[in-house]
């Protein structure tokens, strides 16, 4: 059977018996202890109810579960995450398609462009979020003393909505690089045949972008919208830690952050395990469809 | 190939510099903050062109006792900053490597199980097993040291997955010559995959370098004492924006020191990073 396999693959290999086992063991090792124990461990916990001290234990089936989706306070952070989410991939999308598409028109300084784009990708998301806080902060911030003196009354630190935009300005800026260097490799991919012939045919320009380029970028900006929820749910919170906390009022406090704090700093355990456990449900979701329906043929130049 | 109109490459040299003023102006704005007085700072809004403390401020904050965040200097902090990014770099290609070569140019029971199981990895990220994980580094007695910073991060189904793509497009007869020439696995390994594997490699490297330098959740659970923090934890630790004790000129100084050195490696690197970003994504 395996002889079969290695014939129809082509594949020449060693014939070695304890070797492989060795190759693959420190990562095996490392997966098993750091992942799956604890992942294990997630999945049991989410079903028992213990005191923080972890003294007593018992073990309650769905009823963590049950709780947590019952909580109003989850709901809200389901809210927050679906809010912030959306609005940091769509902002992060469109600004960097927009640049993109600027930079496919100009011929000089182009590499020059692309250089002075990607920085932000090496800043952390935490370090993105406490610029913006020190640009955009209400008692020394330089660029809300100007939001004030348009007469807007801005405050991040009590007012939930102003907080969101500014947490959505901060993870969105630092993944405009990422998307733009992805947009660049899709635009170079478009045939340039095909609009030269609906140049000739008459098409202007926004005609051509909307009904040609657009459309054959589905497969990018679809790969894109995938890899960009999922930087909005786990990567960011770093950003959420270091400049709201969740706050003011829970109104930023994203599924993430409040496993972070009811495990860590409130100490319930069965309804962090069990919102853990949710979490897992969403990336396992997304990793499948990314793997099942997005399109890998994304190539740079 | 189109004609653009003067007029329209011009609009879109434009947008392209407002862009970049975008991208480029928090982190120009903490430079500029970096090198200004605290009063200067406190005092919003703040002079757009840098001021004169540049020397004093950064030798205050390298050198000096002010600079030091509950008894650690900044330089303290870079280094294991440093030393958490290159060991997560260097251990993920290197044990990735590995698997890939065994599951790739080794038949063995069990093969595609720990294929799976190592694929499967994709879908544990540590918020989703948070508390347990954090129990596990206690019991091993891991927390704040090095090996609890670098080691659990090292296990990467993504690099596993490039290298295995990449492993397949070698041909067999490749791994057939080695055999006649009588090269053992180790040989061929050394002689042959490595040198091949070069550009694979440095592309990784770099993607890998920004990921561990910029960790958040992981150090935030495994380090507690503040010498063992890296620099984005101990920036957070320095920031109060309630607290008007903010040392907001030394802060900016952590803050540039803390972003410079991957946006040096992505610029230089630049080659290799595009390369590894368009590559490794799954």
């Amino acid at each position: 059977m395996l002889d079969e396999e290695t014939k129809l693959t082509l594949r020449v290999v060693f014939p070695h018996k304890v070797l492989p086992y060795l190759l693959v063991a420190p990562q095996l090792a490392i997966t098993l202890v750091f992942f799956y124990w604890p992942a294990g461990q997630a999945l049991y916990q989410s079903m028992l109810r213990q005191d923080p001290f972890g003294l007593k234990s018992k073990f309650v089936w769905f009823a963590n579960f049950r709780k947590v989706l019952a909580d109003p306070a989850y709901l809200n952070s389901i809210k927050v995450t679906v809010v912030f989410s959306l609005a940091t991939a769509i902002v992060a999308m469109a600004v960097a398609l927009l640049l993109a598409v600027m930079a496919e028109k100009v011929v000089r300084g182009k590499a020059l462009y692309r250089t002075l784009m990607i920085w932000p990708y090496a800043v952390a998301p935490a370090i993105a979020g406490m610029l913006w806080l020190f640009l955009f902060n209400p008692s020394i911030g330089s660029l809300s003393y100007v939001l004030r003196s348009l007469g807007i009354a801005w405050d991040p630190l009590l007012n939930g909505s102003h907080a969101m935009i500014l947490l959505v300005s901060a993870a969105a800026w630092k993944q405009i690089s990422y998307n733009f260097l992805f947009f660049v490799a899709g635009l170079q991919a478009v045939p340039k045949t095909l609009i030269e012939a609906a140049a000739i045919d008459g098409a202007r320009e926004t005609k051509r972008f909307w009904t040609i380029i657009f459309p054959l970028l589905a497969p990018t900006t679809f790969f894109l919208l995938v890899v960009n929820t999922v930087y909005a749910l786990f990567d960011t919170f770093g950003i959420v830690h270091a400049v709201t906390g969740g706050g003011p009022g829970k109104t930023t406090e994203t599924l993430v952050y409040k496993v972070y704090n009811d495990g860590f700093v409130n100490l319930i355990l069965g309804d962090s395990a069990a919102q853990s456990v949710i979490l897992m449900v969403i990336v396992i979701a997304l990793t499948a469809i990314q793997f099942r329906y997005v399109e890998r043929k994304v190539h740079y130049g | 190939m189109i004609g653009q109109s003067p007029l329209r490459v011009l609009i879109a040299h434009a947008a392209l510099i407002l862009g970049i003023l975008i991208v480029a102006f928090p982190i120009y704005y903490t430079f500029v903050a970096s090198t200004q007085t605290l009063q200067t700072i406190l005092k919003p809004p703040l002079p757009l062109l840098p001021g004169d403390q540049l020397w004093n401020n950064y030798s205050e904050a390298l050198f000096g006792g002010v600079g030091r965040i509950g008894g650690v200097s900044v330089g303290r902090l870079l280094l294991n900053t440093t030393v958490m990014a290159l060991g997560v770099a260097v251990g993920k290609i290197f044990i990735s490597i590995l698997s890939a070569y065994a599951i790739v140019f080794f038949r063995f029971p069990l093969r595609m199980t720990f294929f799976w199981l190592i694929f499967i990895t994709l879908m544990l990220p540590v918020e989703v097993r948070i508390l347990p994980t954090y129990k596990v580094m206690v019991d091993l007695g891991m927390i704040d040291t090095y090996a609890g910073l670098i080691i659990p991060l090292i296990a990467s189904a993504t690099a596993t997955l490039l290298f295995r793509q990449f492993f397949m497009t070698i041909p067999g007869e490749l791994v057939e010559a080695a055999r006649v020439d009588g090269a053992g696995p180790w040989r061929f390994f050394f002689d042959i995959l490595l040198p091949l594997s070069r550009t694979n490699i440095a592309a990784l490297f770099v993607i890998l370098f920004i990921y561990g330098w910029t960790q958040y959740l992981w150090p935030l659970l495994v380090t507690n004492s503040n010498d063992m923090n890296t620099i984005v934890i101990a920036l957070k630790k320095m920031v109060s924006f309630a607290d008007a004790d903010t040392q907001w000129h030394l802060v900016m100084v952590t803050a540039m020191l803390a972003i410079v050195p991957p946006i040096l490696v992505v610029v230089l690197m630049q080659r290799w990073f595009v390369r590894g970003l368009v590559e490794s994504e799954k």
